[in-house]
Protein backbone atom coordinates (compact mmCIF):
# COMPACT_ATOMS: atom_id res chain seq x y z
CA UNK A 1 0.00 0.00 0.00
CA UNK A 2 2.68 2.73 0.93
CA UNK A 3 5.02 1.27 -1.72
CA UNK A 4 2.28 3.46 -4.03
CA UNK A 5 2.60 6.86 -2.48
CA UNK A 6 3.37 9.14 -5.22
CA UNK A 7 6.65 11.33 -4.99
CA UNK A 8 5.26 15.00 -4.75
CA UNK A 9 2.06 15.22 -6.31
CA UNK A 10 2.80 14.77 -10.30
CA UNK A 11 -0.86 14.09 -12.04
CA UNK A 12 0.30 12.79 -15.38
CA UNK A 13 -0.84 14.39 -18.35
CA UNK A 14 -0.06 15.80 -22.42
CA UNK A 15 -1.28 19.48 -21.30
CA UNK A 16 0.55 22.70 -22.52
CA UNK A 17 1.64 22.63 -19.17
CA UNK A 18 3.16 19.56 -18.76
CA UNK A 19 4.76 19.65 -22.01
CA UNK A 20 6.78 23.00 -21.25
CA UNK A 21 9.94 23.31 -20.32
CA UNK A 22 10.65 22.64 -16.13
CA UNK A 23 12.47 25.82 -16.16
CA UNK A 24 10.05 27.87 -18.08
CA UNK A 25 7.40 26.51 -15.68
CA UNK A 26 9.61 27.25 -12.45
CA UNK A 27 10.29 30.88 -13.83
CA UNK A 28 6.51 31.16 -14.39
CA UNK A 29 6.04 29.94 -10.91
CA UNK A 30 8.06 32.76 -9.32
CA UNK A 31 6.28 35.80 -11.45
CA UNK A 32 3.06 34.17 -10.60
CA UNK A 33 3.66 34.20 -6.62
CA UNK A 34 5.39 37.65 -6.99
CA UNK A 35 3.04 39.50 -9.15
CA UNK A 36 0.23 37.93 -6.78
CA UNK A 37 1.67 40.41 -4.25
CA UNK A 38 1.16 43.58 -6.31
CA UNK A 39 -2.58 42.57 -6.85
CA UNK A 40 -4.15 45.21 -4.67
CA UNK A 41 -8.21 45.87 -6.19
CA UNK A 42 -11.05 43.64 -6.39
CA UNK A 43 -10.91 44.13 -10.23
CA UNK A 44 -7.42 43.12 -9.86
CA UNK A 45 -8.19 40.03 -7.72
CA UNK A 46 -11.11 39.04 -10.28
CA UNK A 47 -8.83 39.01 -13.36
CA UNK A 48 -6.02 36.75 -10.89
CA UNK A 49 -8.78 34.82 -10.20
CA UNK A 50 -10.11 34.04 -13.27
CA UNK A 51 -6.78 33.56 -15.01
CA UNK A 52 -6.18 30.70 -12.21
CA UNK A 53 -9.30 28.95 -13.22
CA UNK A 54 -7.76 29.32 -16.65
CA UNK A 55 -4.69 27.82 -15.50
CA UNK A 56 -6.02 24.75 -14.03
CA UNK A 57 -8.70 24.41 -17.36
CA UNK A 58 -5.67 24.28 -19.61
CA UNK A 59 -3.53 21.62 -17.00
CA UNK A 60 -6.47 19.19 -17.62
CA UNK A 61 -6.26 18.03 -13.59
CA UNK A 62 -9.48 17.73 -12.19
CA UNK A 63 -11.00 20.23 -9.64
CA UNK A 64 -11.25 17.94 -7.44
CA UNK A 65 -7.69 17.04 -6.68
CA UNK A 66 -6.64 20.65 -7.29
CA UNK A 67 -8.51 21.24 -4.60
CA UNK A 68 -7.29 18.57 -2.84
CA UNK A 69 -4.12 20.27 -2.18
CA UNK A 70 -5.84 23.76 -0.52
CA UNK A 71 -7.53 21.46 2.30
CA UNK A 72 -4.30 21.18 4.09
CA UNK A 73 -3.84 24.54 4.21
CA UNK A 74 -8.08 25.30 4.88
CA UNK A 75 -6.71 26.31 8.76
CA UNK A 76 -4.04 28.49 7.96
CA UNK A 77 -6.20 30.44 5.28
CA UNK A 78 -8.77 30.71 8.26
CA UNK A 79 -6.81 31.36 10.98
CA UNK A 80 -5.34 34.88 8.41
CA UNK A 81 -8.61 35.99 7.56
CA UNK A 82 -9.50 35.65 11.19
CA UNK A 83 -6.63 37.62 12.89
CA UNK A 84 -7.02 40.32 9.60
CA UNK A 85 -10.32 40.74 10.81
CA UNK A 86 -9.50 41.87 14.04
CA UNK A 87 -5.83 43.70 14.00
CA UNK A 88 -6.56 45.63 10.59
CA UNK A 89 -7.96 49.35 11.80
CA UNK A 90 -9.46 51.39 8.98
CA UNK A 91 -12.00 54.42 8.95
CA UNK A 92 -15.46 52.25 8.66
CA UNK A 93 -16.23 51.40 11.68
CA UNK A 94 -18.81 48.48 11.43
CA UNK A 95 -18.61 46.79 15.14
CA UNK A 96 -17.56 47.51 18.49
CA UNK A 97 -17.68 45.68 21.53
CA UNK A 98 -14.65 46.21 24.44
CA UNK A 99 -11.45 45.93 22.82
CA UNK A 100 -12.62 44.30 19.71
CA UNK A 101 -13.30 47.12 16.86
CA UNK A 102 -14.16 45.54 13.09
CA UNK A 103 -13.92 47.68 10.40
CA UNK A 104 -14.81 47.54 6.62
CA UNK A 105 -11.30 47.50 5.70
CA UNK A 106 -10.33 44.67 7.80
CA UNK A 107 -13.24 42.27 5.95
CA UNK A 108 -11.98 43.37 2.86
CA UNK A 109 -8.43 42.60 3.63
CA UNK A 110 -9.02 39.48 5.21
CA UNK A 111 -11.02 38.52 2.50
CA UNK A 112 -8.14 39.21 -0.13
CA UNK A 113 -6.10 37.67 2.05
CA UNK A 114 -7.56 34.13 1.92
CA UNK A 115 -7.72 34.49 -1.64
CA UNK A 116 -4.37 35.37 -2.22
CA UNK A 117 -3.35 31.94 -0.21
CA UNK A 118 -5.36 30.27 -1.96
CA UNK A 119 -4.48 31.21 -5.34
CA UNK A 120 -1.60 31.02 -4.85
CA UNK A 121 -1.18 27.69 -4.18
CA UNK A 122 -3.94 26.37 -6.42
CA UNK A 123 -1.70 28.53 -9.25
CA UNK A 124 1.58 26.82 -7.89
CA UNK A 125 0.11 22.95 -8.01
CA UNK A 126 -1.18 23.38 -11.19
CA UNK A 127 1.81 25.33 -12.60
CA UNK A 128 4.30 23.33 -11.21
CA UNK A 129 4.02 20.31 -9.01
CA UNK A 130 1.28 18.80 -10.52
CA UNK A 131 2.33 19.10 -13.97
CA UNK A 132 6.28 18.44 -13.73
CA UNK A 133 7.98 15.34 -12.25
CA UNK A 134 10.03 15.98 -9.31
CA UNK A 135 13.30 14.63 -11.61
CA UNK A 136 12.12 17.51 -13.88
CA UNK A 137 12.12 19.77 -11.44
CA UNK A 138 15.21 18.78 -10.06
CA UNK A 139 17.51 19.50 -13.81
CA UNK A 140 15.22 22.47 -13.56
CA UNK A 141 16.73 23.88 -10.52
CA UNK A 142 20.19 22.67 -11.65
CA UNK A 143 20.23 24.41 -14.87
CA UNK A 144 18.97 27.85 -13.43
CA UNK A 145 21.30 28.04 -10.53
CA UNK A 146 24.14 26.53 -13.01
CA UNK A 147 25.32 29.92 -13.06
CA UNK A 148 26.41 29.94 -9.47
CA UNK A 149 29.33 27.32 -10.18
CA UNK A 150 31.47 30.27 -11.51
CA UNK A 151 31.14 31.04 -7.70
CA UNK A 152 31.92 27.68 -6.47
CA UNK A 153 28.62 26.77 -5.14
CA UNK A 154 28.33 23.10 -5.94
CA UNK A 155 24.54 23.15 -7.65
CA UNK A 156 25.50 19.72 -9.62
CA UNK A 157 26.36 17.75 -6.24
CA UNK A 158 22.90 18.91 -4.48
CA UNK A 159 21.27 18.09 -7.41
CA UNK A 160 22.54 14.62 -7.17
CA UNK A 161 21.49 14.75 -3.55
CA UNK A 162 18.02 15.43 -4.06
CA UNK A 163 17.58 12.75 -7.09
CA UNK A 164 18.92 10.25 -4.63
CA UNK A 165 16.81 10.93 -2.10
CA UNK A 166 13.97 10.96 -4.16
CA UNK A 167 14.94 7.46 -5.19
CA UNK A 168 15.18 6.24 -2.09
CA UNK A 169 11.95 7.34 -0.41
CA UNK A 170 9.90 4.19 -1.64
CA UNK A 171 12.85 2.10 -0.66
CA UNK A 172 12.90 3.33 3.00
CA UNK A 173 9.22 3.42 3.09
CA UNK A 174 9.40 -0.24 2.02
CA UNK A 175 11.93 -0.38 4.88
CA UNK A 176 9.98 1.11 7.28
CA UNK A 177 7.31 -1.82 7.04
CA UNK A 178 9.33 -4.52 7.40
CA UNK A 179 10.95 -3.44 10.18
CA UNK A 180 7.84 -2.75 11.84
CA UNK A 181 6.52 -6.06 10.98
CA UNK A 182 9.41 -7.69 12.54
CA UNK A 183 9.31 -5.54 15.43
CA UNK A 184 5.38 -6.53 15.73
CA UNK A 185 6.12 -10.43 15.17
CA UNK A 186 8.57 -9.89 18.71
CA UNK A 187 5.53 -8.53 20.20
CA UNK A 188 6.18 -4.73 20.08
CA UNK A 189 2.55 -2.34 20.35
CA UNK A 190 2.63 0.90 18.40
CA UNK A 191 -1.12 1.62 19.34
CA UNK A 192 -2.05 1.47 22.57
CA UNK A 193 -0.48 4.42 24.79
CA UNK A 194 -0.23 8.18 25.26
CA UNK A 195 1.95 10.48 23.03
CA UNK A 196 4.93 9.36 24.85
CA UNK A 197 4.63 6.00 24.92
CA UNK A 198 3.93 6.18 20.96
CA UNK A 199 6.76 8.20 20.41
CA UNK A 200 9.13 5.76 22.57
CA UNK A 201 7.79 2.86 20.23
CA UNK A 202 9.27 4.18 17.49
CA UNK A 203 12.64 3.93 18.96
CA UNK A 204 13.03 0.40 17.60
CA UNK A 205 11.80 1.22 14.54
CA UNK A 206 14.26 4.20 14.23
CA UNK A 207 17.81 2.53 15.42
CA UNK A 208 17.39 0.42 12.52
CA UNK A 209 15.84 2.12 9.67
CA UNK A 210 19.23 4.76 10.13
CA UNK A 211 21.43 1.32 10.44
CA UNK A 212 20.61 0.36 7.65
CA UNK A 213 20.03 3.77 5.75
CA UNK A 214 23.98 4.38 5.88
CA UNK A 215 24.54 0.97 5.26
CA UNK A 216 22.63 1.46 1.85
CA UNK A 217 24.58 4.85 1.89
CA UNK A 218 28.12 3.53 2.05
CA UNK A 219 26.98 0.89 -0.84
CA UNK A 220 25.45 3.00 -2.99
CA UNK A 221 28.72 5.46 -2.71
CA UNK A 222 31.40 2.76 -4.17
CA UNK A 223 28.57 1.46 -6.74
CA UNK A 224 28.20 4.91 -8.34
CA UNK A 225 32.55 5.29 -7.76
CA UNK A 226 32.67 2.12 -9.40
CA UNK A 227 30.19 3.65 -12.45
CA UNK A 228 33.02 6.29 -12.67
CA UNK A 229 31.12 9.19 -11.10
CA UNK A 230 33.45 11.85 -10.30
CA UNK A 231 31.30 14.59 -9.86
CA UNK A 232 29.12 17.01 -12.09
CA UNK A 233 32.48 18.16 -14.35
CA UNK A 234 32.78 16.54 -17.80
CA UNK A 235 29.44 14.62 -17.50
CA UNK A 236 26.74 14.81 -20.41
CA UNK A 237 22.90 14.21 -19.67
CA UNK A 238 20.59 11.78 -21.37
CA UNK A 239 17.77 14.21 -21.59
CA UNK A 240 18.75 18.23 -21.91
CA UNK A 241 15.77 20.52 -21.42
CA UNK A 242 14.63 22.19 -24.41
CA UNK A 243 12.33 25.72 -25.11
CA UNK A 244 10.10 24.61 -27.41
CA UNK A 245 6.80 25.58 -28.51
CA UNK A 246 4.54 25.29 -25.09
CA UNK A 247 7.16 27.68 -23.58
CA UNK A 248 6.35 30.57 -26.07
CA UNK A 249 3.12 30.15 -25.59
CA UNK A 250 3.80 30.35 -21.91
CA UNK A 251 5.33 32.99 -22.21
CA UNK A 252 2.68 35.14 -24.33
CA UNK A 253 0.32 33.79 -21.29
CA UNK A 254 2.22 35.39 -18.56
CA UNK A 255 2.55 38.51 -20.82
CA UNK A 256 -1.14 38.87 -20.54
CA UNK A 257 -0.47 37.88 -16.76
CA UNK A 258 1.45 40.57 -16.33
CA UNK A 259 -0.10 43.18 -18.25
CA UNK A 260 -3.49 42.40 -16.39
CA UNK A 261 -2.92 43.31 -13.39
CA UNK A 262 -0.82 46.65 -14.02
CA UNK A 263 -4.14 47.74 -16.04
CA UNK A 264 -6.24 46.91 -13.42
CA UNK A 265 -4.01 48.19 -10.91
CA UNK A 266 -3.91 51.17 -12.95
CA UNK A 267 -7.16 51.94 -14.39
CA UNK A 268 -9.93 49.63 -12.25
CA UNK A 269 -8.77 50.89 -8.45
CA UNK A 270 -12.00 50.45 -6.49
CA UNK A 271 -11.99 48.56 -3.44
CA UNK A 272 -8.46 48.69 -2.74
CA UNK A 273 -5.93 47.77 -0.08
CA UNK B 1 46.01 -18.43 -27.72
CA UNK B 2 44.04 -15.25 -25.88
CA UNK B 3 45.32 -12.42 -24.25
CA UNK B 4 45.28 -12.80 -20.37
CA UNK B 5 43.14 -9.80 -19.21
CA UNK B 6 43.64 -10.06 -15.51
CA UNK B 7 46.91 -11.56 -13.97
CA UNK B 8 47.69 -11.75 -10.55
CA UNK B 9 50.90 -12.84 -9.32
CA UNK B 10 51.01 -13.40 -5.36
CA UNK B 11 48.36 -11.55 -4.65
CA UNK B 12 47.96 -10.14 -0.99
CA UNK B 13 45.77 -8.05 0.77
CA UNK B 14 45.48 -7.42 4.90
CA UNK B 15 42.55 -5.68 6.74
CA UNK B 16 43.29 -3.94 9.36
CA UNK B 17 40.69 -3.08 11.71
CA UNK B 18 40.82 0.08 14.00
CA UNK B 19 42.61 -1.63 17.05
CA UNK B 20 45.14 -2.46 14.81
CA UNK B 21 44.63 -5.90 14.24
CA UNK B 22 44.98 -7.20 10.82
CA UNK B 23 43.46 -10.54 8.99
CA UNK B 24 45.18 -11.44 5.75
CA UNK B 25 42.10 -11.72 3.54
CA UNK B 26 44.11 -12.59 0.59
CA UNK B 27 47.56 -14.72 1.18
CA UNK B 28 49.95 -14.41 -1.82
CA UNK B 29 47.21 -15.89 -4.85
CA UNK B 30 48.41 -15.65 -8.12
CA UNK B 31 45.94 -16.70 -11.36
CA UNK B 32 45.17 -15.12 -14.93
CA UNK B 33 41.72 -14.22 -16.45
CA UNK B 34 42.03 -14.33 -20.38
CA UNK B 35 39.64 -12.09 -22.57
CA UNK B 36 36.24 -13.42 -23.26
CA UNK B 37 36.72 -16.10 -20.55
CA UNK B 38 33.58 -17.03 -18.22
CA UNK B 39 35.12 -17.61 -14.75
CA UNK B 40 33.36 -18.33 -11.64
CA UNK B 41 35.15 -17.78 -8.11
CA UNK B 42 33.50 -20.14 -5.52
CA UNK B 43 34.51 -20.18 -1.88
CA UNK B 44 32.51 -19.76 1.44
CA UNK B 45 31.37 -16.58 3.20
CA UNK B 46 35.15 -14.91 4.65
CA UNK B 47 37.00 -17.04 2.01
CA UNK B 48 38.31 -13.83 0.09
CA UNK B 49 36.49 -13.84 -2.80
CA UNK B 50 34.96 -10.67 -2.10
CA UNK B 51 38.01 -8.63 -1.46
CA UNK B 52 39.39 -10.23 -4.99
CA UNK B 53 36.43 -8.23 -6.46
CA UNK B 54 37.17 -5.27 -4.80
CA UNK B 55 40.80 -5.27 -5.81
CA UNK B 56 40.02 -5.84 -9.80
CA UNK B 57 37.91 -2.50 -9.12
CA UNK B 58 40.41 -0.60 -7.19
CA UNK B 59 38.18 -0.42 -4.58
CA UNK B 60 40.70 -1.69 -2.37
CA UNK B 61 44.52 -2.17 -3.37
CA UNK B 62 46.86 -5.11 -3.17
CA UNK B 63 48.96 -4.87 0.19
CA UNK B 64 51.52 -7.33 -1.46
CA UNK B 65 51.98 -9.14 -4.82
CA UNK B 66 51.22 -7.80 -8.62
CA UNK B 67 47.86 -7.23 -10.04
CA UNK B 68 47.31 -6.09 -13.65
CA UNK B 69 43.66 -5.62 -14.92
CA UNK B 70 43.09 -4.47 -18.75
CA UNK B 71 46.87 -3.40 -18.91
CA UNK B 72 46.66 -1.53 -15.40
CA UNK B 73 48.87 -2.21 -12.89
CA UNK B 74 46.69 -1.68 -9.57
CA UNK B 75 48.39 0.09 -6.91
CA UNK B 76 47.67 2.00 -4.03
CA UNK B 77 49.19 5.73 -5.50
CA UNK B 78 47.00 5.55 -8.81
CA UNK B 79 45.80 8.74 -9.80
CA UNK B 80 42.20 9.25 -10.37
CA UNK B 81 42.72 9.27 -14.21
CA UNK B 82 44.37 5.58 -13.89
CA UNK B 83 41.43 4.42 -11.36
CA UNK B 84 38.84 6.26 -14.07
CA UNK B 85 40.54 4.16 -16.88
CA UNK B 86 40.69 0.73 -15.20
CA UNK B 87 36.83 1.34 -13.72
CA UNK B 88 35.73 2.26 -17.65
CA UNK B 89 37.42 -1.40 -18.39
CA UNK B 90 35.78 -3.50 -15.83
CA UNK B 91 32.03 -3.06 -14.11
CA UNK B 92 30.55 -4.64 -11.39
CA UNK B 93 27.54 -5.68 -10.57
CA UNK B 94 27.04 -5.67 -6.64
CA UNK B 95 24.67 -7.85 -3.94
CA UNK B 96 21.85 -5.45 -3.49
CA UNK B 97 19.75 -4.39 -6.31
CA UNK B 98 18.12 -1.70 -4.41
CA UNK B 99 21.69 -0.21 -3.34
CA UNK B 100 22.97 0.61 -6.72
CA UNK B 101 20.80 2.27 -8.47
CA UNK B 102 21.08 5.93 -8.76
CA UNK B 103 17.90 7.55 -10.72
CA UNK B 104 14.08 7.42 -10.61
CA UNK B 105 13.94 6.38 -13.45
CA UNK B 106 14.94 2.97 -15.33
CA UNK B 107 16.65 4.76 -18.20
CA UNK B 108 17.81 7.49 -16.46
CA UNK B 109 20.01 4.88 -14.26
CA UNK B 110 21.35 3.22 -17.13
CA UNK B 111 22.41 6.50 -18.63
CA UNK B 112 24.10 7.18 -15.34
CA UNK B 113 27.45 5.20 -16.51
CA UNK B 114 27.89 6.98 -19.66
CA UNK B 115 26.90 10.20 -18.53
CA UNK B 116 29.88 9.91 -16.08
CA UNK B 117 31.80 9.01 -19.33
CA UNK B 118 31.05 12.25 -21.09
CA UNK B 119 29.37 10.18 -23.48
CA UNK B 120 27.74 12.23 -26.49
CA UNK B 121 23.83 12.53 -25.95
CA UNK B 122 22.94 10.59 -29.53
CA UNK B 123 25.38 7.76 -28.92
CA UNK B 124 24.04 7.65 -25.31
CA UNK B 125 20.87 7.27 -26.04
CA UNK B 126 21.91 4.09 -28.93
CA UNK B 127 23.74 2.41 -26.28
CA UNK B 128 20.79 2.74 -23.66
CA UNK B 129 18.44 1.70 -25.66
CA UNK B 130 20.87 -1.34 -26.43
CA UNK B 131 21.63 -1.84 -22.95
CA UNK B 132 17.94 -2.32 -22.22
CA UNK B 133 17.14 -4.55 -25.04
CA UNK B 134 20.11 -7.02 -24.26
CA UNK B 135 18.84 -7.70 -20.59
CA UNK B 136 15.73 -7.36 -21.69
CA UNK B 137 14.27 -5.00 -20.02
CA UNK B 138 13.23 -2.41 -22.54
CA UNK B 139 9.74 -2.10 -21.98
CA UNK B 140 10.41 -0.90 -18.47
CA UNK B 141 12.43 1.92 -19.22
CA UNK B 142 10.58 4.87 -18.29
CA UNK B 143 9.16 2.61 -14.76
CA UNK B 144 10.33 4.06 -11.44
CA UNK B 145 13.13 1.24 -10.07
CA UNK B 146 11.27 0.63 -6.67
CA UNK B 147 7.99 -0.74 -9.12
CA UNK B 148 10.43 -3.79 -10.38
CA UNK B 149 10.99 -7.30 -9.17
CA UNK B 150 14.64 -7.66 -7.38
CA UNK B 151 15.35 -9.86 -10.90
CA UNK B 152 14.17 -6.79 -12.81
CA UNK B 153 16.19 -4.25 -10.77
CA UNK B 154 19.33 -6.50 -11.02
CA UNK B 155 19.33 -6.59 -14.84
CA UNK B 156 18.82 -2.52 -15.05
CA UNK B 157 22.08 -2.56 -12.70
CA UNK B 158 23.61 -5.40 -15.51
CA UNK B 159 22.46 -2.73 -18.37
CA UNK B 160 23.78 0.45 -16.49
CA UNK B 161 27.26 -1.19 -16.90
CA UNK B 162 26.80 -2.62 -20.00
CA UNK B 163 26.20 0.77 -21.16
CA UNK B 164 29.10 1.85 -20.42
CA UNK B 165 30.81 -1.26 -22.87
CA UNK B 166 33.55 -2.50 -20.51
CA UNK B 167 35.95 -5.16 -21.60
CA UNK B 168 35.25 -7.28 -18.19
CA UNK B 169 31.85 -7.77 -15.69
CA UNK B 170 32.21 -8.42 -12.54
CA UNK B 171 29.65 -10.30 -10.27
CA UNK B 172 30.13 -9.88 -6.34
CA UNK B 173 27.27 -11.95 -5.57
CA UNK B 174 24.82 -10.68 -7.70
CA UNK B 175 22.20 -13.23 -7.39
CA UNK B 176 23.00 -13.73 -3.70
CA UNK B 177 19.18 -12.00 -2.69
CA UNK B 178 17.18 -13.10 -5.64
CA UNK B 179 14.24 -15.64 -5.68
CA UNK B 180 15.05 -18.85 -8.16
CA UNK B 181 13.21 -16.90 -11.06
CA UNK B 182 15.36 -13.62 -10.56
CA UNK B 183 18.40 -15.77 -10.52
CA UNK B 184 17.45 -17.29 -13.64
CA UNK B 185 16.57 -14.11 -15.46
CA UNK B 186 20.70 -12.99 -14.69
CA UNK B 187 22.45 -15.78 -14.89
CA UNK B 188 20.87 -16.06 -18.37
CA UNK B 189 21.85 -12.77 -18.90
CA UNK B 190 25.32 -13.51 -18.29
CA UNK B 191 25.64 -16.69 -20.03
CA UNK B 192 23.94 -13.86 -23.13
CA UNK B 193 27.08 -11.34 -22.63
CA UNK B 194 29.84 -13.74 -22.78
CA UNK B 195 28.45 -15.61 -25.46
CA UNK B 196 27.21 -13.32 -27.82
CA UNK B 197 29.18 -10.34 -26.58
CA UNK B 198 32.20 -11.74 -25.60
CA UNK B 199 32.29 -10.03 -22.72
CA UNK B 200 35.05 -11.17 -19.93
CA UNK B 201 32.92 -12.36 -16.88
CA UNK B 202 34.11 -12.96 -13.45
CA UNK B 203 31.01 -14.40 -11.46
CA UNK B 204 31.45 -14.56 -7.90
CA UNK B 205 29.02 -16.78 -6.13
CA UNK B 206 28.15 -19.51 -3.52
CA UNK B 207 25.79 -21.47 -6.05
CA UNK B 208 27.44 -24.51 -7.26
CA UNK B 209 25.02 -24.98 -10.20
CA UNK B 210 25.85 -21.11 -11.38
CA UNK B 211 29.22 -22.33 -11.39
CA UNK B 212 28.69 -24.97 -13.67
CA UNK B 213 27.96 -22.49 -15.87
CA UNK B 214 31.55 -21.06 -16.26
CA UNK B 215 34.51 -22.14 -18.24
CA UNK B 216 36.74 -22.21 -15.37
CA UNK B 217 36.14 -22.45 -11.77
CA UNK B 218 38.48 -20.32 -8.80
CA UNK B 219 37.74 -22.02 -5.02
CA UNK B 220 38.76 -19.71 -2.90
CA UNK B 221 39.47 -21.17 0.60
CA UNK B 222 41.32 -19.13 3.46
CA UNK B 223 42.49 -16.43 1.23
CA UNK B 224 44.21 -19.22 -1.37
CA UNK B 225 43.38 -20.57 -4.50
CA UNK B 226 42.26 -23.85 -3.60
CA UNK B 227 41.44 -25.15 -6.74
CA UNK B 228 41.73 -24.19 -10.40
CA UNK B 229 40.09 -25.57 -13.32
CA UNK B 230 37.25 -26.67 -15.51
CA UNK B 231 33.73 -27.05 -13.58
CA UNK B 232 34.14 -31.06 -14.36
CA UNK B 233 37.84 -30.86 -13.01
CA UNK B 234 36.79 -29.07 -10.19
CA UNK B 235 33.73 -30.88 -8.85
CA UNK B 236 35.34 -34.43 -9.57
CA UNK B 237 37.38 -33.92 -5.77
CA UNK B 238 34.26 -34.22 -4.11
CA UNK B 239 35.93 -35.15 -0.79
CA UNK B 240 38.07 -32.24 -0.86
CA UNK B 241 35.53 -29.15 -1.70
CA UNK B 242 33.80 -30.29 1.36
CA UNK B 243 36.79 -30.16 3.14
CA UNK B 244 36.86 -26.11 2.76
CA UNK B 245 32.81 -26.16 3.44
CA UNK B 246 31.04 -26.41 -0.43
CA UNK B 247 29.02 -28.54 -1.65
CA UNK B 248 28.56 -30.31 -5.30
CA UNK B 249 25.93 -30.12 -7.85
CA UNK B 250 23.27 -32.22 -7.06
CA UNK B 251 23.94 -34.56 -10.06
CA UNK B 252 27.67 -34.88 -8.97
CA UNK B 253 26.78 -35.56 -5.42
CA UNK B 254 24.43 -39.19 -6.18
CA UNK B 255 27.02 -40.41 -8.22
CA UNK B 256 29.69 -39.83 -5.82
CA UNK B 257 27.34 -41.50 -2.99
CA UNK B 258 26.63 -43.97 -5.91
CA UNK B 259 30.08 -44.81 -6.40
CA UNK B 260 31.23 -44.92 -3.03
CA UNK B 261 28.79 -47.63 -2.21
CA UNK B 262 29.96 -49.81 -4.98
CA UNK B 263 28.56 -48.44 -8.06
CA UNK B 264 31.40 -47.31 -10.70
CA UNK B 265 30.81 -45.05 -13.20
CA UNK B 266 33.60 -44.36 -16.14
CA UNK B 267 32.87 -40.33 -16.23
CA UNK B 268 32.52 -38.05 -13.67
CA UNK B 269 29.72 -36.07 -15.14
CA UNK B 270 28.07 -32.55 -13.40
CA UNK B 271 25.33 -31.90 -15.46
CA UNK B 272 21.72 -33.49 -14.69
CA UNK B 273 20.91 -35.14 -18.04
CA UNK B 274 24.59 -35.90 -18.81
CA UNK B 275 24.05 -37.73 -14.73
CA UNK B 276 20.50 -39.53 -15.78
CA UNK B 277 21.81 -41.06 -18.91
CA UNK B 278 24.67 -42.54 -17.45
CA UNK B 279 22.02 -43.99 -14.16
CA UNK B 280 20.03 -45.31 -17.06
CA UNK B 281 22.36 -47.11 -18.71
CA UNK B 282 24.40 -48.26 -15.40
CA UNK B 283 20.74 -49.39 -14.59
CA UNK B 284 19.92 -51.44 -17.73
CA UNK B 285 23.24 -52.95 -17.55
CA UNK B 286 22.67 -53.79 -13.75
CA UNK B 287 19.14 -55.98 -15.03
Amino acid sequence: MMKDVTLGQYFGGNSVLHRADPRAKLLFSLLYIVMLFFVKSAAGFAFVTLFTVFLVLISGVPVKIVLRSVRPLALIIALTAFLNIFWTTGDTLLFEWGFIHIYLEGIIFALFMALRILLLVVGMSVALTYTTTPLALTDAIEELLSPLKKVHVPVHDFAMMMTIAMRFIPTLIEETDKIMDAQKARGADFESGGLVEKAKALIPILIPLFVSAFKRADDLAVAMECRCYRGGEGRTKLKELHYGKCDLLLLAISTVFVAGIILCNVFLPYISI
Amino acid sequence: MAEPFIIAENLSYTYTDEDGDSTDALKGVSFTVNAGEYVAVLGHNGSGKSTLAKLLNVILTPSGGKLTVGGHVIHSEMSEDEVFDVRRDVGMVFQNPDNQLVATIVEEDVAFGPENLGIPREEMRMRVDDALKTVGMYEHRANQPHRLSGGQKQRVAIAGVIAMMPKCIVFDESTAMLDPRGRAEVMQTIRRLNQDFGMTILHITHYMDEAVMADRILVVNDGEIYRDGTPKEVFADVEGLRRVGLDVPQGRELMHELSRSGIRFDDKPIDIEHCAELLLAKYNALK
